[in-house]
């Protein structure tokens, strides 16, 4: 569905340089970047930030022209082929608010129904469908200026999704969602990826968004691609490790806990690193509750950009 | 083509809809575009009863001139006024956002909002021209009609091409919006008084690379039956149609050159 080869984009910036004086230099955003994506995959994209992600979806929607490389979306050529293409896929472009800020939400999707044309049948099919997925109808006559994040982010997904595009690019669909919001969230992409065998593409810096959504993962780092393999092979090699923070109500000597061992004590507060193939946190909270009288927990995650740095240094570095 | 005349008009009424929501800004947006529409149209009946000829033209031509130009304006501002916020959705990525949907982008950019202000001038260039033709004895026909009708038209068109054209700065320099609205409102105040009060080189300049004369100064000669003070020839009277269109491919021409480069110079 994605096919791209030997792909490069390069900007040009200058540096000031005296009072008239500029340098130009070179600066590659993405280098070589080769991969292909499968139909109905969901691919997570990660990489910290300015590794370029932004700039690839850019060129995979026709928004920028690559310098150097091939890109096929659908069989399209996105720079070329901008309008065609733009019919069959969906992007949601992190921050930028797609949809009109001072009208209802649901004119933003008449309005899109045009630009699109959508047939009207299909229409009312889709945005039926979407508004019981994504529980739209208490504000679906609100205007979007007046939306909360979390109402904002599924009119905007359903927005999207209009157009019943075969490709989805997402940018953080679920940054700064609280824990409900971001569920409904996954739940709705899983749903149209099962329900329409959506191919979608998703950059994130949550971690359990990639566990939950994603079969494929491309990491990127300074334009290069450094990681390409499964969810549970990445997870394993580099963000296996897990710790689980528990409260007890007295303080107590490290605990004796299978599969886990204890990193730090400070008074009552324990810390638990675990691998996430060896146990799971259940395991590990009920061995726990055994020992001691637990009062409190949090699992702590490892986020994208300390797996980055794993997988960054486990690799030899051309120099 | 009708398809999307259709979407334009509804993006034009998502706009209008949108001010709505601020019903106090929008009535005072109304209010004020009256009160300088009025102010404007005094400031020129001043200048012209105080200037008793321009050129080889009367206070009464001139001010027909004035009007059509004037007219020819305020309808290319009231299609293409919008691009002045080119620079903001360039900067703030919303051109990026109309670039990932499938229409032109121009189209969308044109469509994106709509300001009622610019009725004003319509207005104005209007009672202008009511005072004009009404100080002058123009012998009207159908074909004089026409050539009014026709060289606002066009002369809409020609301005439009021009605005267009000089916007598309906005995708090498973010911030040129100033150096390109210096360029079409000025453009706009010369071809308001006759050619012949310009020197020599700035006459060429009019006439031959900014077609603005085109808008007024040979349709006016032509509606007011003169001789052309300059000399030109008189088929130049009907040439605006021809102006229009080229104008209007070059640029056509230069809006999709300028986002090419954009989209391989990066937003």
């Amino acid at each position: 569905m994605i096919e791209v080869e030997h792909v490069e984009k390069r900007f040009v910036s200058w540096r000031k340089r005296g009072v008239l004086r500029r340098e130009r230099r070179e600066v590659s955003a993405v280098d070589d970047l080769t991969f292909a994506v499968e139909r109905g995959t969901v691919c997570g994209y990660i990489g910290p930030n300015g590794a370029g992600k932004s700039t690839t979806v850019k060129m995979l929607t026709g928004i920028l022209v690559p310098s150097a490389g091939r890109i096929s979306v659908g069989g399209l050529e996105p720079s070329r082929q901008r309008i065609k293409l733009a019919r069959r896929i969906g992007a949601m472009f992190g921050q930028r608010v797609q949809l009109w800020w001072d009208l209802p939400l649901i004119d933003s999707f008449e309005l899109l129904r045009h630009i699109y044309r959508v047939p009207a049948a299909r229409f009312r099919e889709n945005l039926a469908r979407f508004r019981e997925l994504l529980e739209l109808d208490p504000f679906l006559h609100t205007p979007v200026r007046q939306l909360s994040l979390g109402q904002r982010v599924r009119g905007e997904l359903s927005a999207v999704m209009l157009h019943d595009p075969e490709i989805l690019f997402l940018d953080e669909p679920t940054i700064g969602l609280d824990v409900v919001a971001k569920e409904r969230v996954r739940e709705f992409l899983l749903d149209v990826n099962r329900e329409r065998d959506v191919t979608v593409l998703l950059t994130t810096h949550d971690l359990s968004d990639i566990e939950r959504l994603c079969n494929r993962i491309l990491m990127i780092d300074r334009g290069r691609l450094i990681y390409d393999g499964s969810v549970d092979d990445l997870l394993a090699r580099y963000g296996g490790e897990r710790t689980l923070v528990v409260d007890l109500e007295e303080p107590l000597p490290p605990l004796d806990v299978p599969g886990a061992r204890v990193e730090r004590v400070d008074g009552p507060r324990q810390w638990l690193r675990f691998r996430r193939d060896e146990t799971s946190a259940a395991a590990v909270t009920a061995a726990v509750a055994q020992r001691a009288n637990l009062v409190d927990l949090a699992l702590d995650e490892p986020d994208i950009e300390e797996v980055v740095r794993r997988i960054y240094t486990s690799q030899p570095r051309e120099s | 083509m009708a398809d999307s005349a259709r979407v334009y008009l509804r993006l034009v009424s998502a706009a209008i809809r949108s001010q709505l929501q601020y019903r106090t800004s929008f009535a005072l947006d109304v209010v004020g575009m009256f009160f300088v529409t009025f102010l404007d149209f005094v400031a020129v009946l001043v200048i012209f009863h105080n200037v008793p000829r321009l050129g080889e033209f009367t206070v009464a031509e001139v001010a027909f001139l004035y009007a059509l130009s004037s007219m020819a304006f305020a309808l290319a501002e009231f299609g293409v006024g919008h691009l002045d916020a080119l620079s903001e959705y360039v900067r703030t990525g919303s051109f990026d956002v109309m670039l990932a949907r499938p229409r032109g982008t121009l189209f969308q950019v044109l469509g994106a909002d709509f300001r009622v202000r610019r009725l004003g001038q319509l207005l104005q260039g209007a009672a202008v021209f009511v005072y004009a033709v009404s100080a002058l004895d123009v012998p009207w026909n159908a074909a004089r009609v026409g050539m009014v009708v026709l060289s606002v038209l066009c002369g809409a068109v020609i301005f439009s091409a021009i605005w267009v054209f000089v916007i598309c700065i906005v995708f090498w320099a973010v911030e040129g919006r100033e150096a390109s609205s210096a360029f079409t409102y000025g453009g706009q105040f010369m071809t308001q008084f006759p050619i012949d009060v310009y020197s020599r080189w700035l006459r060429r300049f009019l006439a031959y690379l900014v077609p603005t004369a085109f808008v007024a100064y040979f349709p006016t000669l032509y509606v007011l039956d003169k001789e052309d003070p300059l000399g030109l020839p008189s088929f130049l009277r009907f040439s605006s149609p021809l102006v229009a269109v080229f104008a209007a491919i070059v640029a056509g021409g230069m809006w999709r050159f300028a986002v090419r480069h954009y989209r391989s110079a990066g937003g």
